[in-house]
C-alpha cells in the first residue's frame, strides 16, 4: 500500500500536475484561437531554460527564479503570435497549425543554439525524499507540483468566473462572432490567452525540468499527453483540461504498477503510449471529452 | 573539389531528392487533393522501411524476418503495410477536424517509433537492421551501383508522378477536390465524403511506405534514426508548401529546391570554424523553420500554383463550428 | 428633429461583391423603423453594414453627427449602438446573468445594478434563470437574453436582425410587445423582419427593399393598407 502511494500515486499526481498546467493553456488556445498549438511544449522548454539561466545568475531555487522563465515564455509566445500566427488568422486554421509546427522548430533550434543540446539539471545531486508521518516518502518536488496545481485550479476557476477578462475569454470561446458584436475587446482576450497559457507552460516546464532534467526536447516530448488531456477534458474547457491532465498523469504512472502479476501492467517503455491510447479511445467514442467541450 | 567527387555528391543528392520527391507526391495526394493534414509522415515512412528491410534482408538472430525476398516484393509489401496503417489512423479521425488528424498522426508515428525501439526481437531496436539488399545487387559495384540506384529511384518517381496525375484528372480526383473545396455541397449530391477521404489518406500513406523502403535499400542499413520526424515529416511539409501544394510538378520541384537549400547550408556551415560547425544543424533547422513561415505567409500556393488556385479551395465558414 | 441614423447611398456586400446598391435610409430618435422585403433583398446586409460586419463599397453611414462608415464594431457599442444578430446570439456556456453582464463590458453603465433591474423588469422570465447556462433555455427565452444583453449597454440605437426568427407564435407576440416597451424606455429601433405583417403593425415607418435596392418607404400603417404591398410582400389577404 505504501509502495503504491509513494511510487505510483504521488508521482502520478505530480506528473498529472505538469500535464494539467500545459493542457490548460492548450485548451484555452484551442477555445479562443481555434487551433492546436503544437509549439506549446517548446514554450514549456523555453520557460525551463529561462529559469535555469536565472538560477545560474542568482543562485536562487528554481521555483523562486521562475518569474524569469515566465517572462521569457510569455514574451516568446506574444512575439510568435504577432509575427507568425496573426497574419494567418483569417485563413482556415490548419495553416496556423502548420505555422505552430514551424514555431516549435524555431524555438527548439534557438534553444539549442543559445544553450546547447546537452542535458542540464536545476539542482545537482540526489534529492533526499521528505518523510511524512513516518510512512510516506515523497520527493519535495512532487509535493510542490501538487500544491501548485491546486493553487492553479482555484485561481483559474476564480479568474474564469469572477473577472471581466475571464468571462470575456469564455464568451469569445463560446461565440466569437457575438463577442465582436457585443463590443468585447477581442485582441485583449487573445493577449490574455497567450499570457496565461505561456505562464502556465513555463511553470510546467520548470517542474518537468526539476523532475527529470532540462534538454531541448523537454516540452516537445510531452506534447502528446497534453493534447490527450485537452481532448479528455473537452476542448475549450480549461478546467476540464486540468482534470484531464491529472487523469492522464495518474493513468500513465499507474499503468506501470504490477496490478495483476508481479510485472508492470504495461512495459514502462510504452508508458507514454497510454496517453495516446486514451486519446484514440476518446476520438472514437467521445471526442467532446468529459466536460462536453467543443467538437472541432 | 574534383569533378568526380562532385559528380558523386550530385548522385547522392539526387537519390535523396528523389526519395523526398516521392514523399512530397504522397503528401500532395493527402493534402493537395484531399485537404488532409498528416503530421505523422515519419510513421508511415518507418513502417514501409522496416517492412521491406525485414523481408529482404539476410536471416539474422537479431531480428525477425530475413527472408531474402526480392526487393520489388519488399517494396510492394511496404506499400501494403503502410497503406493499412494509414487506413487505421484515418478510420479513427476521418470524420473529425484536421487538428485531430494532426494529433492522431503524430501519435501513431510516436507509437511506431516506440515499438521499433522497444521490440528488439522484431527490429533489433536501436542497433538496426544490416544487410539490407539493393535491387540488381551484384550487377554493379561501388559508385556505379549508386548511379544504377539513382535510375531506379527516379523511375519510381516517374511512375508515382504518372499515377498521381492520372488520379488527379480522373473522376475520382475531381470528386475529391470537390469534397475538399466544399464538403457540404459534395455531401448534398450524395458523395460519400468519408470514404473518399479515407481512400486519399491510404493511397498517400502507401506511397510514403515506398519512400521508406527505398531509403532503407539505399543505405543498406536501417535504424530508428532514419525515421527522425524532423527530417521526414517536417522537411516534407516545407517542401510541399514551397513547391506548390495541389500540384505534382510543384511537389517534385519543391522537394529538390528545399533539399538543395538544406544541402547547401550543410556545405556552407561545414566550412565554418569547428565551434560553429556543431551548431550548424541547429542553424539549418532554424532557417527551415523560418522558410516555412515565409512560405505560409507569402507563397501559400507555392512556386507552381495549382491550376485551379487553392486560395479559394477551403470553404472558410465550414472551418468554423456550427450549431 | 435631426436624425439618429442616416444611411446615404450605401453599396455594400461581402468580399467585394455588392448585395445592396445605393441604399438610403433614415431613422429618427425614438422611432421604430422596419426593413422588409423578399428573401435575398439585402435586408440583413443593410443592418449588418451599420455594424461594420460587411465590406462597404461606397456610401456613408452617420450616427448622430458622427460618420461611422467602417468603424470597427468594438467602437460602436460605447457610442451607443447595440446589435442583436439573427442566429447563434447567446453565449451558451455562460449563465444568463453572465450573458447580461457581458453587455456592460464595452459600455460600462453608471449604475450597473440599476440597469440590470430595469432589464429584468422588462424580461421577468429571466429572473428565475439567472444562474442557468443560457444554452439550456428555449428559443424564446434566449431571444430575451440576447435582447437583455444588448440593452445592458444602455444603447441609443438598437439593431435587430429578425428578432422573431424561429420563435413560436406565443413568443412572437411577446417579442413585439417587448420591442414597444423598449422604445418606451427611450431606445430607437431599426429592425429587419420576415414576419412583415405583424412587424408593420408596430413600426412607425418601414423601408421595402427589393433586389438590394430601395423599393418603397412609408409609414407602417400606409404600407399595411396598400394593396400592392400586401399582394407582393404580405401574402395577399387584408390584415384583420
Amino acid at each position: 500500500m505504501m509502495e503504491f502511494i509513494n511510487f505510483y500515486l504521488i508521482p502520478g499526481l505530480a506528473l498529472g500536475s505538469i500535464y494539467a498546467l500545459g493542457a490548460i493553456g492548450i485548451s484555452m488556445i484551442f477555445g479562443i484561437l481555434r487551433f492546436a498549438h503544437f509549439a506549446h511544449g517548446d514554450v514549456m522548454t523555453l520557460g525551463a531554460y529561462g529559469t535555469l539561466t536565472a538560477v545560474w545568475l542568482s543562485g536562487l531555487h528554481p521555483l523562486l527564479a521562475l518569474p524569469v522563465g515566465i517572462v521569457l515564455a510569455v514574451a516568446a509566445v506574444l512575439l510568435a503570435d504577432k509575427i507568425f500566427y496573426k497574419p494567418l488568422r483569417d485563413l482556415p486554421t490548419i495553416y496556423t497549425v502548420i505555422a505552430s509546427f514551424g514555431v516549435a522548430l524555431i524555438f527548439r533550434s534557438l534553444i539549442q543554439l543559445i544553450w546547447g543540446s546537452q542535458n542540464q539539471v536545476f539542482i545537482r545531486g540526489v534529492q533526499k525524499p521528505l518523510v511524512l508521518f513516518d510512512m510516506i516518502r515523497v520527493s519535495a518536488l512532487h509535493l510542490e507540483a501538487i500544491a501548485i496545481i491546486v493553487i492553479a485550479a482555484v485561481a483559474l476557476h476564480y479568474f474564469l468566473t469572477r473577472t471581466k477578462t475571464g468571462r470575456s475569454m469564455r464568451a469569445v470561446s463560446d461565440n466569437p462572432e457575438l463577442a465582436r458584436v457585443a463590443g468585447l475587446d477581442t485582441e485583449k482576450v487573445v493577449r490574455s490567452t497567450w499570457i496565461i497559457g505561456g505562464s502556465l507552460a513555463a511553470i510546467a516546464g520548470v517542474l518537468a525540468g526539476l523532475d527529470t532534467n532540462i534538454q531541448p526536447n523537454l516540452g516537445w516530448n510531452l506534447i502528446l499527453p497534453m493534447f490527450a488531456a485537452t481532448i479528455l477534458g473537452g476542448i475549450g474547457k480549461p478546467m476540464g483540461a486540468l482534470l484531464g491532465g491529472m487523469v492522464i498523469g495518474l493513468i500513465e504512472e499507474l499503468s506501470a504498477y504490477p496490478w495483476i502479476t508481479d510485472e508492470p501492467l504495461i512495459n514502462p517503455g510504452y508508458k507514454s503510449a497510454t496517453a495516446f491510447l486514451i486519446m484514440v479511445i476518446l476520438l472514437i467514442f467521445r471526442p467532446q471529452g468529459l466536460l462536453k467541450g467543443r467538437l472541432l | 573539389m574534383d569533378p568526380v567527387g562532385l559528380l558523386f555528391y550530385l548522385v547522392a543528392f539526387l537519390i535523396a531528392g528523389g526519395i523526398y520527391a516521392i514523399l512530397c507526391l504522397a503528401l500532395n495526394v493527402q493534402w493537395g487533393y484531399g485537404g488532409l493534414f498528416n503530421a505523422g509522415i515519419a510513421g508511415f515512412f518507418a513502417v514501409g522501411a522496416y517492412t521491406s528491410a525485414l523481408l529482404t534482408a539476410a536471416p539474422a538472430q537479431t531480428h525477425l524476418g530475413g527472408y531474402e525476398l526480392p526487393v520489388p516484393i519488399g517494396i510492394l509489401a511496404s506499400a501494403l503495410t503502410a497503406g493499412i496503417t494509414g487506413w487505421a489512423v484515418a478510420k479513427i479521425c476521418i470524420r473529425l477536424k484536421s487538428d485531430y488528424l494532426a494529433m492522431a498522426s503524430i501519435g501513431i508515428a510516436e507509437i511506431l517509433r516506440m515499438v521499433i525501439v522497444n521490440e528488439d526481437w522484431l527490429t533489433n531496436g536501436s542497433l538496426g537492421i544490416t544487410n539490407v539488399p539493393r535491387p540488381f545487387d551484384g550487377l554493379l559495384q561501388g559508385r556505379d551501383a549508386d548511379i544504377l540506384y539513382l535510375v531506379v529511384v527516379w523511375l519510381i518517381v516517374g511512375l508515382v508522378y504518372l499515377i498521381c496525375n492520372r488520379l488527379y484528372d480522373s473522376p475520382w480526383g475531381r470528386t475529391l477536390r470537390a469534397v475538399r473545396d466544399n464538403e457540404d455541397a459534395a455531401r448534398a449530391v450524395g458523395k460519400d465524403v468519408d470514404s473518399f477521404r479515407l481512400q486519399t489518406f491510404v493511397i498517400g500513406a502507401a506511397i510514403m511506405g515506398v519512400a521508406g523502403a527505398l531509403s532503407a535499400h539505399y543505405f543498406r542499413f536501417l535504424s530508428p534514426e532514419a525515421t527522425e520526424p524532423l527530417l521526414i515529416t517536417f522537411l516534407t511539409w516545407v517542401m510541399l508548401m514551397a513547391g506548390g501544394s495541389g500540384n505534382n510538378k510543384g511537389a517534385i520541384i519543391g522537394a529538390l529546391a528545399v533539399w538543395g537549400i538544406w544541402s547547401m547550408t550543410e556545405i556552407l556551415t561545414n566550412r565554418l570554424p569547428a565551434e560553429f560547425a556543431t551548431r550548424s544543424s541547429y542553424i539549418r533547422m532554424l532557417l527551415i523553420g523560418l522558410l516555412l513561415q515565409f512560405v505560409l505567409q507569402r507563397y501559400r500556393s507555392g512556386l507552381i500554383p495549382e491550376r485551379s488556385p487553392p486560395g479559394i479551395a477551403f470553404d472558410k465558414d465550414h472551418d468554423k463550428t456550427h450549431g | 428633429m435631426s436624425a439618429l441614423l442616416v444611411i446615404d447611398g450605401l453599396t455594400a456586400g461581402y468580399g467585394g461583391l455588392p448585395i445592396i446598391d445605393n441604399i438610403n435610409l433614415i431613422v429618427a430618435p425614438s422611432e421604430i423603423v422596419l426593413i422588409i422585403g423578399p428573401n435575398g433583398a439585402g435586408k440583413s446586409t443593410a443592418i449588418k453594414s451599420v455594424f461594420a460586419l460587411t465590406s462597404i463599397i461606397s456610401g456613408s453611414i452617420r450616427f448622430g453627427d458622427r460618420e461611422i462608415t467602417g468603424i470597427a464594431t468594438q467602437k460602436l457599442v460605447p457610442m451607443g449602438i447595440a446589435a442583436v444578430p439573427q442566429s447563434r446570439n447567446i453565449f451558451p456556456s455562460l449563465t444568463v446573468r453572465e450573458n447580461l453582464d457581458i453587455g456592460t463590458y464595452a459600455a460600462p453603465p453608471h449604475d450597473r445594478a440599476e440597469v440590470e433591474e430595469r432589464v429584468l423588469t422588462l424580461f421577468p422570465d429571466l429572473k428565475q434563470k439567472l444562474d442557468q447556462p443560457a444554452g439550456e433555455l428555449s428559443g424564446g427565452q434566449r431571444q430575451m437574453v440576447t435582447l437583455g444583453r444588448a440593452l445592458m449597454s444602455e444603447p441609443r440605437l438598437l439593431l435587430l436582425d429578425e428578432p422573431t426568427a424561429g420563435l413560436s407564435p406565443a413568443y412572437l407576440e411577446r417579442i413585439f410587445d417587448l420591442i414597444l416597451d423598449i422604445r418606451k424606455a427611450g431606445v430607437t429601433i431599426l429592425m429587419v423582419e420576415q414576419n412583415a405583417r405583424q412587424a408593420l403593425s408596430i413600426a412607425d415607418r418601414a423601408y421595402v427593399l427589393v433586389n438590394g435596392r430601395n423599393f418603397a418607404s412609408d409609414t407602417g400603417a400606409n404600407l399595411l393598407a396598400s394593396d400592392e404591398i400586401r399582394r407582393s410582400f404580405l401574402g395577399g389577404t387584408r390584415p384583420s
